[in-house]
């Protein structure tokens, strides 16, 4: 499989596990992902301004039954922790899809923060960290995170590092 | 700008003469006990206890993923100030079953009654039609009220109506607060309702 194929098969376990809504603050790292979620008639990707928006749509599709999930960069999980109480507190399924910036690589000195931040973020709030450093390990960690979420009832992030995605060159 | 003087605890049975036929969310503090005294805390309401902001996005999840049901959500001013973005990500996707109804009381009730943005400058009308809702409402008269339930059933969705009320007490309702339970509800109360 080529570099480029990732975005199609992340998508495409989604959508075969049932996830209809795709919400995102658009990032470099999930691009191709919510283009795929845009061409099709029975996916909807929902513009957001911020990434709680996302959260919140998550657990408003879960009271009638639906699968969404939240794609965001790194810096976004910033803007979620007091939404993430409907995981922790409610037992409502949060699935993320986060494109990491400020780690491997990383030549922005504004990213470092809140990349370090945000495993200690997730961890805090009962979001289950699911890290893809690898192609290989894209597949096994969106089934691990699918069972997590739509059938344990719990809350997980699938965490694309820089090492995975590539640095973003300045 | 007239000052208020319509009272909170009785406009939404104005606005919602018919609640069941509603699948209802609302925000935190004030609009959950007057949304829990509308429907008798009932299983198609969600209502929070916290998540300021998350009001207007959950709606919106569930208006795209239930486009059979009409959805109501009722948030105050405070709590959708605090995530005013959402009016915008409303718009945007123009969910047609999907009506918004603030409970604008100018002031942070739940808190001690402290004054807010919409007592200075802030005026929630023209965000909504900023965002991009053409059907955007101020309710503040008598006459306005009465005209409000025919608002949501004959203009075209998203409908957003600001209701500005006197800064007097909300409804007076004990509610469940445990937020798993209230999930479990919902969902039940839906599934059974769709029948699948």
């Amino acid at each position: 499989m080529t570099k480029t194929d990732w975005s199609k098969q992340l998508f495409d376990d989604l959508v075969e596990a049932g996830v209809t809504l795709f919400s995102y603050v658009p990032d470099a790292g999930n691009k191709r992902l919510i283009e795929h979620a845009a061409e099709r008639n029975d996916t909807t990707a929902v513009l957001l301004t911020t990434e709680e928006e996302g959260v919140a749509i998550c657990a408003g599709a879960d009271l009638v039954g639906k699968r969404a999930v939240v794609c965001m960069q790194s810096s976004g999980v910033g803007n979620i922790p007091n939404f993430l109480s409907f995981a922790k507190g409610g037992n409502f399924p949060i699935l993320l899809i986060v494109s990491m910036r400020g780690d491997y690589g990383e030549q922005n000195p504004w990213q470092y923060p809140m990349g370090q931040a945000v495993e200690p973020i997730l961890a805090a709030m009962g979001v289950a960290v699911i890290r893809v450093d690898h192609l290989d390990d894209l597949r096994p960690a969106t089934q691990a995170a699918l069972s997590a979420v739509f059938a344990a009832g719990q809350s997980a992030a699938i965490v694309l590092s820089q090492r995975f995605l590539g640095a973003k060159p300045f | 700008m007239r000052n208020p003087t319509l009272d909170r605890r009785t406009v939404l049975a104005r606005i919602f003469p018919r609640p069941d036929r509603y699948l209802f969310v609302s925000g935190l503090a004030g609009p959950a006990r007057d949304v829990a005294g509308l429907t008798g805390d009932g299983p198609n309401a969600f209502l929070m206890a916290g998540a300021m902001g998350a009001a207007t996005s959950m709606g919106l999840g569930m208006a795209l993923s239930a486009p059979d049901r009409d959805v109501a959500v009722v948030t105050g001013d405070g709590e959708l100030l605090m995530n005013i973005g959402s009016l915008v990500t409303v718009a945007s996707m123009a969910p047609p079953n999907l009506s918004i109804v603030c409970i604008d009381n100018g002031c942070h009730g739940e808190t001690g009654g402290q004054t807010g943005h919409t007592s200075r400058s802030a005026n929630l009308d023209l965000i909504a039609k900023g965002a991009g809702f053409t059907s955007s409402t101020v309710v503040e008269t008598e006459a306005e009220l009465e005209n409000a339930a025919t608002f949501l059933d004959t203009m075209p969705g998203p409908r957003f109506i600001q209701v500005r009320v006197t800064d007097g007490p909300p409804t007076g309702y004990k509610r469940n607060l445990n937020m798993a339970e209230c999930r479990i509800r919902f969902r039940t109360f839906y599934r059974d309702a769709v029948g699948s």
